[in-house]
């Protein structure tokens, strides 16, 4: 089983960005996913400095993989595609339609991203017909419903391997609305940045305080932390190559400890980080509403 | 221009075909469409017998199959596409890569349009879908600007449609997991939104309260008008306001924008709703009729009138209407 860091959704300073990466160069990681997933206007990081971080992590024996604009709406966006995929050095996580059209044309590989609706053999079979080298699942897809692809996978004797999104604050949707320009009044086309104000995006919560989604810009994350720790031995049985591990501002290098243990099956029972997890969420991969809390059987 | 409207069931699509509908949609008693309400929607006999109706009196029928095979359930996809070829619709409406090829492979003469549920936001993202599967035609998510429309439009490969009333999502539809995070359904999976099973009323001593599956959606003080509790149109608080944080109980209404459709070349105008009553489509399809056929007539002095938009305004979810992303200050 491997480990991979997801790409950072929330909007953080360069300083930020650049310290959090020379940490995660020492972690226990496989594979790392860098770029801007989110909103074209945040711009501190060009490609370029993707690159450079890429290049550090690479000499520290990661696998770099350069992620893709998950919402495409203009020309100026698909200018910023056409240079990612032409990056010329990193495979890159396909995060739309327009991606997988510009990978498929330049006969480049690439990894289906989880908001790539690959929820059934047909898709997956057309997909690796045109270069998919890994698919990361559905983030509502259920053990079950993942068991059974798993099995028809390994019938058709397709090489798919496949990623689960296993701990972080869930990527649950995006609109063309900035929602937290719409929270200082402020139009999206002049937004002052202020998403760099949440380094964990904004909490939404119902007026009886449960914390309901995280407001990120553009993006809607969930509300509770989804953590599937104790689940990586029943992934590893299923056939999962690749558990992805979300960031956060905060405690990352102790999560990802932590899932390094799961998967050689060295995890305390109790999980020491208890405050980590008690606002964590496991509904998803037991078939219920993301946002439940269910014990692993 | 394109008049699609939509048909939850017979009735509805009687009435929409009656008043002037050119297209009418539908999809089967089940999980594949995305309206999977219970209640709603066609056995094969109701469809033969609606398809019937509609091809006499020269409106075409396009059949929903766009949500996504779950693992375990391809043959029920599959099965809802060998029974729309087989009653002889005019389109099927998908959005599954694995179900569009199907459906090429098996039926290539039957058109493929690209349901807002394969969320396609690009011209890229519809040469991706042409290129693979031939899509004659794509719906587009209510995500783009009125520029972002025409510099798809410009570079198009194939028809568009676009959503021009009723219900506003205002996420990238095909790409929104909120539902099934609080109620384990979402419209990928099963075809439902907020779904009515997961919905609970109680008159509080705060107000009378909406919940979704035990999650307060809203609150409401006697006499303020209280709306379905769809999980992005609540009330919540952020960072100590209470307010409608994603988005307000409103309805799309392009009526003004037909004009400027038209010149971008958009082929067709889309009413969601096969949810709604069939007064509700007979009503808002008579609408958007006069509306076209005033526009085919002289489109440079057309109008809406008054008494178009009081209509519309009355049928309107939380009785207001918006352009939606079409207008920019509105994001």
């Amino acid at each position: 089983m491997q480990l991979s860091l997801g790409p950072v959704p929330f909007y953080w300073t360069r300083e930020r960005y650049t310290a959090f990466y020379r940490d995660a160069a020492d972690w226990p990681l496989d594979i790392v996913y860098l770029g801007e997933t989110v909103c074209s206007r945040r711009r501190d990081m060009k490609l370029d400095d993707w690159l450079g971080i890429g290049r550090e992590l690479q000499e520290a024996g990661k696998q770099v993989v350069l992620s893709s604009q998950t919402l495409i709406e203009s020309e100026a966006d698909l200018r910023g595609l056409r240079k990612l995929c032409a990056n010329g050095e990193y495979v890159i996580e396909a995060n739309d339609h327009s991606a997988l059209q510009l990978a498929t044309e330049a006969g480049l590989p690439f990894v289906a991203g989880p908001a790539l609706n690959l929820y059934n053999l047909a898709s997956l079979q057309r997909l690796a017909r045109r270069g998919l080298v890994r698919w990361c699942m559905p983030v509502e897809l259920s053990r079950e419903g993942l068991a059974a692809l798993l099995a028809n996978i390994g019938d058709s004797g397709l090489k798919a391997p496949c990623e689960v999104f296993a701990y972080g604050h869930l990527p649950l949707a995006w609109s063309a609305r900035c929602f937290t320009a719409r929270h200082h009044a402020l139009p999206k086309d002049r937004c002052q940045f202020v998403c760099q104000q949440y380094p964990e995006g904004l909490p939404l919560r119902s007026q009886e305080s449960c914390e309901v989604f995280t407001l990120n810009g553009i993006q809607t994350l969930s509300g509770a932390c989804y953590d599937l720790r104790h689940e990586i031995a029943d992934m590893r049985r299923l056939g999962v190559t690749v558990a992805r591990l979300g960031p956060r501002s905060e405690g990352m290098a102790e999560v990802v400890a932590a899932f390094d243990r799961a998967r050689r099956d060295d995890l305390p029972p109790r999980d020491p980080l208890a405050l980590v997890e008690a606002d964590a969420c496991t509904g998803y991969w037991h078939g219920k509403a993301g946002m439940d809390r269910v014990a692993s059987g | 221009m394109e008049l699609v409207c939509p048909a939850g069931n017979l009735p509805a699509l009687k009435r929409a075909v009656d008043e002037g509908a050119d297209a009418v949609y539908f999809g089967f008693r089940n999980n594949t469409n995305a309206r999977g309400f219970a209640g709603l929607n066609f056995s094969e006999g109701r469809a033969a017998e609606g398809i019937d109706y509609a091809h006499r009196r020269g409106c075409r029928v396009f059949c929903a199959i766009n949500t996504y095979p779950q693992p375990g359930g391809w043959a029920q996809w599959a099965t809802a596409v060998d029974q729309a070829a087989d009653l002889g619709v005019d389109a099927l409406i998908l959005a599954d890569m694995g179900l569009l090829d199907y459906a090429a492979t098996r039926y290539p003469d039957l058109p493929r349009h690209l349901s807002v549920q394969g969320s396609a936001t690009s011209y890229e993202a519809l040469r991706f879908y042409h290129r693979e599967f031939g899509i004659r035609r794509a719906v587009l998510p209510r995500v783009l600007s009125l520029n972002q429309v025409r510099d798809v439009a410009r570079h198009s490969p194939v028809e568009l449609e676009v959503f021009a009333f009723g219900s506003l999502c205002i996420m990238a539809e095909g790409r929104c997991y909120l539902s099934s995070y609080l109620t384990g359904e979402s419209p990928n999976t099963r075809g439902v939104c907020s779904p009515a099973a997961h919905v609970r009323w109680e008159q509080t001593d705060a107000g009378l309260e909406s919940r979704l599956n035990g999650v307060l959606i809203d609150r409401y003080a006697e006499g303020e008008r209280a709306g379905y509790p769809t999980l992005c149109k609540g009330r919540f608080e952020v960072a100590g306001s209470t307010y409608h944080a994603i988005e307000e109980p409103t309805s799309l209404n392009t009526l003004d924008l037909l004009p400027e459709l038209t010149e971008l070349g958009i082929s067709a105008v889309k009413i969601e709703g096969r949810q709604r009553s069939p007064a509700y489509v007979a009503q808002v399809a008579a609408v958007w009729r006069q509306a076209l056929d005033a526009l085919a007539h002289d489109r440079k002095r057309f109008a809406p009138s008054p008494a178009w938009q009081a209509q519309l305004s009355a049928l309107s979810e939380g009785a207001t209407t918006t352009l939606g992303a079409y207008e920019r200050r509105w994001k």
